[in-house]
């Protein structure tokens, strides 16, 4: 048995635009979802989240490489005979079936005689809390409600895997949070590989065992959400994710130099290499100096300073005039006080906690 | 003057001017119709002010008024319209269907074109196009003088005045009209819940029968309704490609009127095929009026 219940092995797709020219949607991208995982692919619109779910949904054919589903060739085959399914960003629920017969479609199309039917279709309806609607239209359903049935039709015949395309994208707020963590259980319960396209980088930080960063048809990374948040590979992830402060230099002993003079401290690893890199410090690692600080600082006019809660942010340059990000914790008031008056802030950071992105690791 | 009256004066200035018309121009002239079926016909044309049931009872298939004599020749006749309407509505389903998805897929500049393209034939005289249909039909018409130059026949084909010919004619009329409904419905078509069919697992057979046929079916309702009704009373398509042979409902009761000069007989068939498509329509409406309750209650 192998581990991975879907292998894509250097899956390749141009489009050919209207102009005449083409575009690359997948480059050659090589990917494994684990039995039982929940992977987010995530990205800027256009890199080719959605052409990778239908090249697994078969809506897509490729132009190079393999498609392999619990180490069977799907390749060419064709969506209706791959034991894959998917929910639709827009739902797409039949409108002339009621819940119970969209929630069936699946089984009746596989054969399931009539009394398991309904008694499966009770189920899965009872387990995205729906239980009772089989009658209803999906007309007569709010938003949410629909995406449940859409969610349903979709595990009802118990797919290898579910493929499921921003199905949040259109819901509000609260909705979206109670069903963020409603999918995260239902893929527990079922465990039946999900994989989940997305924008929004909260989401998929919060819900995903993995993620993977597309950008122009490529994986850039595909780590756990920590990883990718505390070690991203390259400077486009880094900024992709979370709000980051950026310093490129050259690598000299323990500090990283810019070219603009500043100096950044960093631990040492055996990894380390020497030449040029990247340094990234998240702005809540930066903390406000008290006098006689020992960890390593750097010097910011203020520029802005923005309450939002539970945090300032503090936006500053340095007198080369690099901007600065930093959060600070909105319990130190004193100290913003005294910050605002001066309009000048020294602010430390833990030299173990900045991390080093280094061009060999780049793609 | 309160909202309520203003509005009931509102609507009757509006809608005053085609009622007026509707009545004077339609139901006159309806009326003047019902009273005349149930008159007796004039020795020489014209209408004897005596009531008389028996035009509906000739319809029927009696030759006389005593009952005797039964002949359901004008039976045969509506059963036979019926057919060739019926066929006629099949006919062109099957060119308009799969060919309102070919456009509906076009780029929008390629969709206007053949949309104007099928509008064309209104722009030249029925009367013309059909004779050119004779043309090309005919014992020495362009079908069999090609199929005889080339040796694949002996003898012309009988290729004219047959029913075949009827409804290739009628077919050809009423494309438009069966067309821009089946258009419609399948221009408005979403394509992502037929993908959702496949995904689910349906091949591509099974999705047509239960996502895409339903999903059209309005459209296809409406076309068959529409060229069913006139392809029933039409009496210039046989006219011209049916000869003397074929005799259809439209040019029995034109023959009423014109030739045989019997009015109120013409009246009463006039009257019959009215009522079978009020029956039809008043069908359709009431099976989509609890569609559209329904769709409306689901909003
Ligand atoms: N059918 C198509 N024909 C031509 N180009 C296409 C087609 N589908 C996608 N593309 C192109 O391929 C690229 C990737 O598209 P894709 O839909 O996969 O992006 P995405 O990551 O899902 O974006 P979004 O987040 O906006 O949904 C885009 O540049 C897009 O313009
Ligand atoms: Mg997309």
């Amino acid at each position: 048995m192998q581990d991975s219940i879907v292998r894509l092995e250097g899956a390749s797709k141009a489009f050919a635009t209207p102009e005449g020219g083409s575009v690359t949607a997948l480059d050659a991208i090589d990917l494994q979802v684990r039995r039982n995982e929940f992977l987010t692919l995530l990205g800027p619109s256009g890199c080719g989240k959605t052409t990778l779910l239908q090249a697994i949904s078969g809506f897509v054919e490729l132009d190079g490489g393999r498609i392999l589903i619990d180490g069977e060739d799907m390749t060419d085959r064709p969506p209706y005979r791959r034991p894959v399914n998917t929910v639709f960003q827009n739902y797409a629920l039949f409108p002339h079936m009621t819940v119970g017969e969209n929630t069936a479609y699946a089984l009746e199309v596989a054969g399931v005689a009539k009394a398991k039917r309904r008694e499966q279709v009770a189920a899965a309806l009872k387990m995205v809390g729906l239980e009772g609607m089989e009658g209803r239209r999906p007309r007569q359903l709010s938003g949410g409600q629909q995406q449940r049935v859409a969610l349903a039709r979709a595990i009802i015949a118990r797919p290898k895997l579910l493929l499921l395309d921003e199905p949040l994208s259109a819901l509000d707020k609260n909705l979206r949070q109670a069903m963020q963590i409603e999918l995260k259980t239902l893929q527990h319960e079922l465990g039946i590989s999900f994989i989940f396209v997305t924008h929004d980088q909260q989401e998929a930080l919060t819900m995903s065992d993995r993620v993977a960063v597309l950008s122009g048809g490529r994986i850039q990374q595909l780590d756990t959400p920590r990883a990718i948040y505390d070690r991203p590979v390259n400077s486009f992830v880094a900024t992709f994710i979370g709000a980051s402060n950026l310093f490129e230099g050259r690598i000299d002993g323990d500090r990283l130099m810019t070219s603009d003079g500043t100096e950044i401290r960093y631990r040492r690893t055996p990894s380390t290499t020497s030449g040029a890199a990247t340094a990234l410090i998240r702005p809540e690692q930066f903390f406000l100096a008290d006098a006689g600080e020992p960890s390593p600082t750097l010097d910011v006019d203020l520029e802005a300073i923005v309450f939002v809660g539970s945090t300032f942010e503090l936006f500053g340059r340095t007198p080369a005039g690099r901007k600065i990000v930093a959060e600070i914790p909105a319990g130190r008031r004193s100290l913003i006080g005294e910050i605002e008056r001066t309009r000048r802030a020294r602010l430390a950071y833990d030299p173990a906690a900045v991390h080093l992105i280094q061009p060999c690791a780049e793609a | 003057m309160s909202i309520a009256i203003r509005r009931r004066v509102q609507l009757v200035v509006l809608l005053g001017p085609v009622s007026l018309f509707l009545a004077v121009f339609f139901l006159g002239p309806l009326a003047i119709m019902m009273v005349t079926s149930f008159l007796a016909p004039g020795l020489y044309g014209g209408v004897e002010w005596t009531f008389y049931p028996h035009n509906f009872g000739r319809i029927l298939g009696f030759a006389d008024p005593m009952f005797e004599d039964f002949d359901p020749v004008y039976i045969a006749i509506f059963l036979r319209s019926v057919k060739i309407a019926a066929l006629t509505v099949l006919a062109a389903l099957l060119v308009c269907y799969p060919a309102a998805f070919c456009i509906a897929r076009l780029s929008e500049r390629w969709k206007n074109f053949c949309l104007f393209l099928i509008t064309l034939p209104f722009f030249t005289s029925l009367i013309v196009r059909l004779f050119v249909w004779v043309l090309i039909l005919r014992q020495t018409g362009l079908v069999n003088e090609m199929l005889l130059s080339t040796g694949m026949i002996a003898r012309p084909l009988d290729l004219i005045y047959t029913d075949g010919a009827i409804i290739l004619g009628m077919v050809y009329v009423f494309i438009p009209f069966m067309f821009m409904p089946v258009y419609a419905s399948v221009e408005k078509l979403d394509w992502t819940l037929v993908r959702a069919s496949l995904d689910l697992g349906a091949g591509p057979i099974r999705t047509f029968w239960r996502i895409i046929l339903p999903l059209t079916a309005p459209g296809i309702v409406g076309g068959a309704i529409i060229v069913f009704i006139p392809a029933l009373g039409n009496f210039v398509v046989p006219a011209i490609l049916g000869g003397a042979k074929v005799m259809m409902l439209g040019n029995l009761i034109e023959q009423q009127f014109l030739a045989a000069r019997n009015w109120p007989f013409g009246s009463a068939l006039a009257m019959m095929v009215m009522s079978v498509m009020l029956v039809l329509l008043l069908v359709y409406v009431f099976a989509s009026g609890r569609r559209g309750a329904d769709a409306a209650l689901n909003r």
